[in-house]
C-alpha cells in the first residue's frame, strides 16, 4: 500500500465545491485477480492506498445531520473521522473511530456496510455512496502498520470483577469497555484460540487472522486475563463464576449448526459449515499435513445456503482445490442474505449458482461417501412472515448433481450448553436465545448479562460489539449501584 | 500448557500419561473425556479420562499410538507439556444401582471402562468386567480393573491369555451359565460394541456404549461427531459419548470413522520418514 502523500493534491481536493465533489467517482480498492486468488488464502482486497483514501474521503459532503451515522449500529462519528482523512490526519481519524468502535480493522472488512452506514449516505442517493467501510479499514490498517496501536487507558481500579464467557466480538468489546471503567476482567474461552467466529468462521482471505490476533493483543495489554480451553457449563457453571465475579457477561454466540434432516446427511463428505470452516481456518487444514487436521480432498462441492457463511464456504472450497463448486439456494438472488460484495467475489471466482434449487437427499457410494445430491427446482410463491416470497417445490423436477463433498450452510442457533447448566436463566423456547433486555443487556438472572448472537440469534459482528458496549455500561451501573431492576441505563 | 508428569509404556504402542490438570482432576466424572493438542500445529485429539487424582491435581490418559498425533504424543517425556488440554467434555456416564453390571472393555477401550467400573462399584453394583485384547501383549490395566471389579474375565483372540475368543463369547457364556445381568456397559472398537449390543438386545439387557466418532471442538459447535441413535441425529461430544447400544447405527459410525484414513496414513508416513531422516542425519558425522 502506498503511503506517499501529495500535499498539493490534498489542498486542491479540499478546495473543491460540493458540486465538484459529487463528480469524484467512488474509488476502487485494488484486489487480487480472481484466477490468482482462487488458488491462495491471502486477503482478497489490498486496502486503499493513502492518496486514494484521501480522494474517497473528499466525496463526503460532511452533512450537518449525517444520515450515515443513523445506519451505523454503534453510531460512529462518520463525517468526523472522514474529515480528518481529508486533512491527511490519519492518526486523528483512527482516534475518532475508536471513540465508538474499538475494532475498526475488523468492522471495516466484514460489516455489511451496503445495508448499514453506506445504505443511508446521501451521496448514494444519486450515485455510489461514500466508501465508509473502506475508509474505516484504511485508518485502522494505517495505525497498525505504523505501530501506533495503543490500548485505551484503563480506569482506576474499582475492586469489582467481571467474568466474560466467550471471546467473540461481543465478549472482547465488553472486556475492553469494562477495563476502561476500571473493573477486573477474565474471559473464559472454550477453544484454544480467541476471537470466536472471527477466528474459526470467517476465512483468512476475508479477515486475516493476524488482524484478529493484533486486536486480541490490545485487549490483553489492557490487563484482561484470557483463560483458553475453558468450557463454561462443563469445567464450571455460571453460578460458580458468580462466586468469584461480581457479574457475568455471556457472549457465547450462535455456534450450533443446523442440519436439514435429509436422508444421507450423515454420509462422509457431508459437513456443517462450522466444521468445514473450523477445520480450514482454526485448524489450518489447508496446510495439511504440515498442520495435523485433515479436510476432504474435493473435486466437486455443493454448498447449501445463500448467506455469508455459504459464500465463505464456497470460496474456501475453491481455494482447497475443488474444480466445480455449486451454491444451492432455494430462493432467487434478490433474496440472498449474503453481502453483495461476497456474492460478487464468489461469482468472479467461478462459483456456480444454482438458484431456486433445494436439496432433497444425498446419495452415497459403497464406502459411505457422498457422490450425488438430489435437488428439486423451486419457484417463488406468496410472501412469508419475513416478507420474502416463499419458495415452493416444483413437482417432479428432481434431478441429481455429481458431487464428492457437501457443506450445509443453512444457519446456526445458540449453543445450549450454558443455558442448560444455568438455573434461573430464561431461554426463548423457539430460538434458543437467552432472553435479554436489549436496553440493559440484562437476563432473567441477577448479575448475568448477555449480548451478541446468544441474545438475538446469528447476526453481525457490529451488533455483537454494540451489545458488548451496552452491556459494559449496564454492568458498570449494576456494580456501582447494586440495583438490578432497571429499564434503561444512561 | 499442561505438564506431563509421567509417560509409561504399558503395552505394545500403549502409553499411560499422568498430566497436570488440577481443575479437570477435581471436576471430571466417569465417562468424560478431554481434548488434547500436542503442539501449535497439532490436531485436537479426544481422549477419555481414565483416572484422576484430585489431591495431586492430575488426570491419567491411556493412549494407543495409532497415527501421527498419538505417535507424536508417545515421544513426549516427563517435563514436556501438552499445548492444550480442554475438559472435562461430554456428559458423565449415568451411574445407578442396578444389581449386577457387566463392564466390557475391548483393546484400548479398557482404559475408558475403568472409571465406569469404579463408579458402578461405588454405587453398590456387583461389577463383572470382561476384558478383551487381540493378544496378551496388548492387554492393559488388568490390575486396575481387578481392583475396580468384583470379578474379571480376560479373553484374547489368540488365547495367549485368559479365554480364547471375543468378549461376546465370554458374555454369552456368562449369560448362559449365570443368567442375565441387570446392565451392560461396553466400550472399545465399534464392531465389538455392535456385536455386544446385538447380543444383549436378544436378551433384553439394558446396554450403554461409549462412542468415539471423529471430533473437532468437543462442544457441540461443528457437528462432526454426529451419530444416528434411534433414527435421531445426536452430537456425541455433548449428547454422549454414552448412548443406548440398542439404538445406535454402528455401521454408519464405522464408515464415518474411516473417512480420513488415506490422508491420515499419508501424514503418519511422512512423519516417520522425517524422523528417520533426522536420526540418520544425527547418526552420520558431518
Ligand atoms: C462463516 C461466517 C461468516 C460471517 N460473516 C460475517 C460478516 O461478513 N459480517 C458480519 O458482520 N457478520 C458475519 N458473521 C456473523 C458474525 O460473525 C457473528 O454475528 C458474530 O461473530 C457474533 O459474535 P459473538 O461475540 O456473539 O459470538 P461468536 O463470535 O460466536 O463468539 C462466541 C465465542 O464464545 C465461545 N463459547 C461458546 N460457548 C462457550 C462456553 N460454554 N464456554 C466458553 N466459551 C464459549 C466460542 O468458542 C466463541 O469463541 C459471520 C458468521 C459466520 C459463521
Ligand atoms: C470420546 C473419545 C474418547 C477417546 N478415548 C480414547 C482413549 O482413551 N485412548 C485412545 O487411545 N484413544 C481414544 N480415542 C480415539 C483417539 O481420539 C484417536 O485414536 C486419535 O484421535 C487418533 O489420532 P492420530 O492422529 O494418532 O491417528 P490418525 O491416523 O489421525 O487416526 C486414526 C484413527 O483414529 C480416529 N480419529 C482420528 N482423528 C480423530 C479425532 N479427531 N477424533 C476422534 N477420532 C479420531 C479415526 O477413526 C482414524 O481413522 C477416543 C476418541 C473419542 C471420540
Ligand atoms: S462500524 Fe460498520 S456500520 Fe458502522 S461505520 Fe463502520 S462499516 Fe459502517
Ligand atoms: S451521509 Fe454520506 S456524505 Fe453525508 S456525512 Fe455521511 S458519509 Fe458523508
Ligand atoms: S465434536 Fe464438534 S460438535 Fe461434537
Amino acid at each position: 500500500m502506498s503511503d506517499q502523500l501529495d500535499p498539493h493534491e490534498i489542498e486542491r481536493l479540499r478546495s473543491l465545491k460540493p458540486k465538484e465533489r459529487m463528480q469524484i467517482p467512488r474509488q476502487q480498492m485494488p484486489e487480487q485477480a480472481p484466477d490468482v486468488r482462487r488458488a491462495n488464502f491471502r486477503e482478497v482486497p489490498h486496502g486503499l492506498p493513502a492518496m486514494t483514501a484521501i480522494v474517497e474521503a473528499n466525496r463526503c459532503l460532511a452533512c450537518k445531520k449525517p444520515a450515515c451515522v443513523e445506519g451505523c449500529p454503534v453510531g460512529i462519528d462518520i463525517p468526523g473521522f472522514v474529515a480528518l482523512i481529508v486533512q491527511g490526519d490519519f492518526e486523528g481519524a483512527v482516534r475518532k473511530v475508536k471513540e465508538t468502535n474499538m475494532l475498526p480493522a475488523i468492522c471495516g472488512r466484514v460489516c455489511p456496510q451496503e445495508a448499514q452506514c453506506e445504505a443511508l449516505c446521501v451521496v448514494g442517493k444519486r450515485g455510489d455512496p461514500v466508501a465508509i467501510g473502506r475508509l474505516e479499514r484504511f485508518v485502522a490498517d494505517w495505525e497498525r502498520e505504523h505501530g501506533l496501536v495503543e490500548p485505551p487507558p484503563t480506569g482506576a481500579p474499582t475492586g469489582k470483577s467481571v467474568g466474560v464467557v466467550g471471546s467473540g466480538p461481543a465478549g472482547l468489546t465488553a472486556a475492553i469497555d469494562l477495563r476502561r471503567l476500571g473493573h477486573e476482567v477474565t474471559i473464559y474461552e472454550a477453544l484454544h484460540a480467541p476471537g470466536g467466529v472471527l477466528m474459526y468462521g470467517i476465512p483468512e482471505f476475508r479477515l486475516p487472522k493476524s488482524i484478529v490476533s493484533a486486536e486480541v493483543e490490545v485487549v490483553q495489554r489492557m490487563g484482561v486475563q484470557i483463560e483458553y480451553n475453558y468450557v463454561i457449563g462443563q469445567i464450571e457453571t455460571v453460578d460458580e463464576l458468580l462466586e468469584r465475579h461480581d457479574a457475568v457477561f455471556l457472549g457465547t454466540g450462535a455456534g450450533l449448526p443446523w442440519f436439514m434432516n435429509l436422508p444421507g446427511e450423515n454420509l462422509n463428505g457431508v459437513y456443517s459449515a462450522n466444521e468445514y470452516l473450523t477445520r480450514c481456518n482454526l485448524m489450518r487444514a489447508y496446510e495439511f499435513p504440515y498442520s495435523d487436521t485433515p479436510i476432504a480432498a474435493s473435486e466437486r462441492v455443493a454448498v447449501i445456503g445463500g448467506g455469508n457463511v455459504a459464500m465463505d464456504v464456497a470460496r474456501t472450497a475453491a481455494r482447497l482445490g475443488a474444480k466445480e463448486v455449486y451454491l444451492i439456494y432455494r430462493r432467487s438472488e434478490a433474496e440472498m442474505p449474503a453481502r453483495i460484495e461476497e456474492i460478487h467475489h464468489a461469482r468472479e471466482e467461478g462459483i456456480v449458482f444454482k438458484l431456486l434449487h433445494n436439496p432433497v437427499r444425498y446419495i452415497g457410494d459403497e464406502c459411505g461417501r457422498v457422490c450425488q445430491v438430489e435437488c428439486i427446482r423451486m419457484e417463488l410463491g406468496e410472501p412469508d412472515a419475513s416478507g420474502r416470497r416463499r419458495p415452493v417445490p416444483v413437482e417432479g423436477s428432481q434431478f441429481t448433481i455429481d458431487v464428492d463433498t457437501v457443506v450445509v450452510a443453512i444457519g446456526n442457533g445458540p449453543n445450549p450448553l450454558v443455558p442448560k447448566t444455568t438455573a434461573g436463566l430464561d431461554v426463548d423456547a423457539r430460538h434458543g436465545t437467552v432472553k435479554t433486555n436489549l436496553e440493559t443487556m440484562r437476563t432473567s438472572k441477577r448479575g448475568v448479562f448477555a449480548g451478541g448472537d446468544i441474545a438475538i440469534g446469528a447476526a453481525t459482528v457490529i451488533l455483537a460489539m454494540g451489545h458488548g458496549r451496552k452491556a459494559a455500561r449496564s454492568i458498570d451501573h449494576f456494580l456501582r449501584t447494586g440495583v438490578w431492576d432497571v429499564e434503561k441505563v444512561e | 500448557m499442561n505438564e506431563i508428569l509421567e509417560n509409561t509404556v504399558i503395552a505394545e504402542s500403549v502409553n499411560r500419561y499422568v498430566i497436570a490438570a488440577p481443575k479437570i482432576a477435581q471436576r471430571r466424572k466417569a465417562g468424560q473425556f478431554v481434548i488434547v493438542r500436542v503442539d501449535e500445529h497439532g490436531e485436537r485429539i479426544p481422549l477419555t479420562i481414565a483416572d484422576a487424582d484430585p489431591a495431586r491435581g492430575t488426570i491419567t490418559l491411556v493412549v494407543q499410538a495409532v497415527g501421527k498425533s498419538t505417535a507424536q504424543m508417545a515421544t513426549l517425556k516427563p517435563g514436556d507439556s501438552l499445548r492444550d488440554v480442554v475438559g472435562p467434555l461430554g456428559a458423565p456416564t449415568h451411574i445407578e444401582r442396578r444389581g449386577t453390571a457387566v463392564v466390557i472393555g475391548g483393546g484400548i477401550g479398557i482404559a475408558p471402562a475403568h472409571p465406569i467400573a469404579q463408579a458402578l462399584k461405588a454405587a453398590g453394583n456387583t461389577v463383572i468386567s470382561i476384558l478383551g485384547a487381540r493378544t496378551q501383549a496388548l492387554l492393559i490395566m488388568e490390575e486396575e480393573m481387578r481392583r475396580a471389579s468384583d470379578e474379571v474375565i480376560v479373553c484374547t483372540d489368540d488365547g495367549t491369555c485368559g479365554l480364547q475368543g471375543f468378549v461376546t463369547h465370554a458374555l454369552a457364556d456368562l449369560i448362559a451359565q449365570r443368567g442375565k445381568p441387570d446392565f451392560v456397559f461396553a466400550v472399545g472398537p465399534v464392531p465389538m460394541m455392535k456385536y455386544v449390543s446385538l447380543l444383549t438386545k436378544e436378551h433384553g439387557i439394558p446396554t450403554m456404549v461409549s462412542l468415539n466418532p471423529i471430533m473437532v471442538d468437543g462442544t457441540g459447535m461443528c457437528g462432526g461427531c454426529r451419530v444416528t441413535v434411534g433414527s435421531e441425529m445426536k452430537f456425541a461430544c455433548v449428547d454422549g459419548p454414552d448412548f443406548d447400544g440398542h439404538l445406535v447405527d454402528f455401521d454408519e459410525l464405522i464408515k464415518r470413522q474411516a473417512f480420513y484414513k488415506e490422508q491420515e496414513q499419508l501424514a503418519y508416513q511422512q512423519m516417520q520418514e522425517r524422523c528417520q531422516a533426522e536420526s540418520l542425519a544425527q547418526a552420520t558425522p558431518s
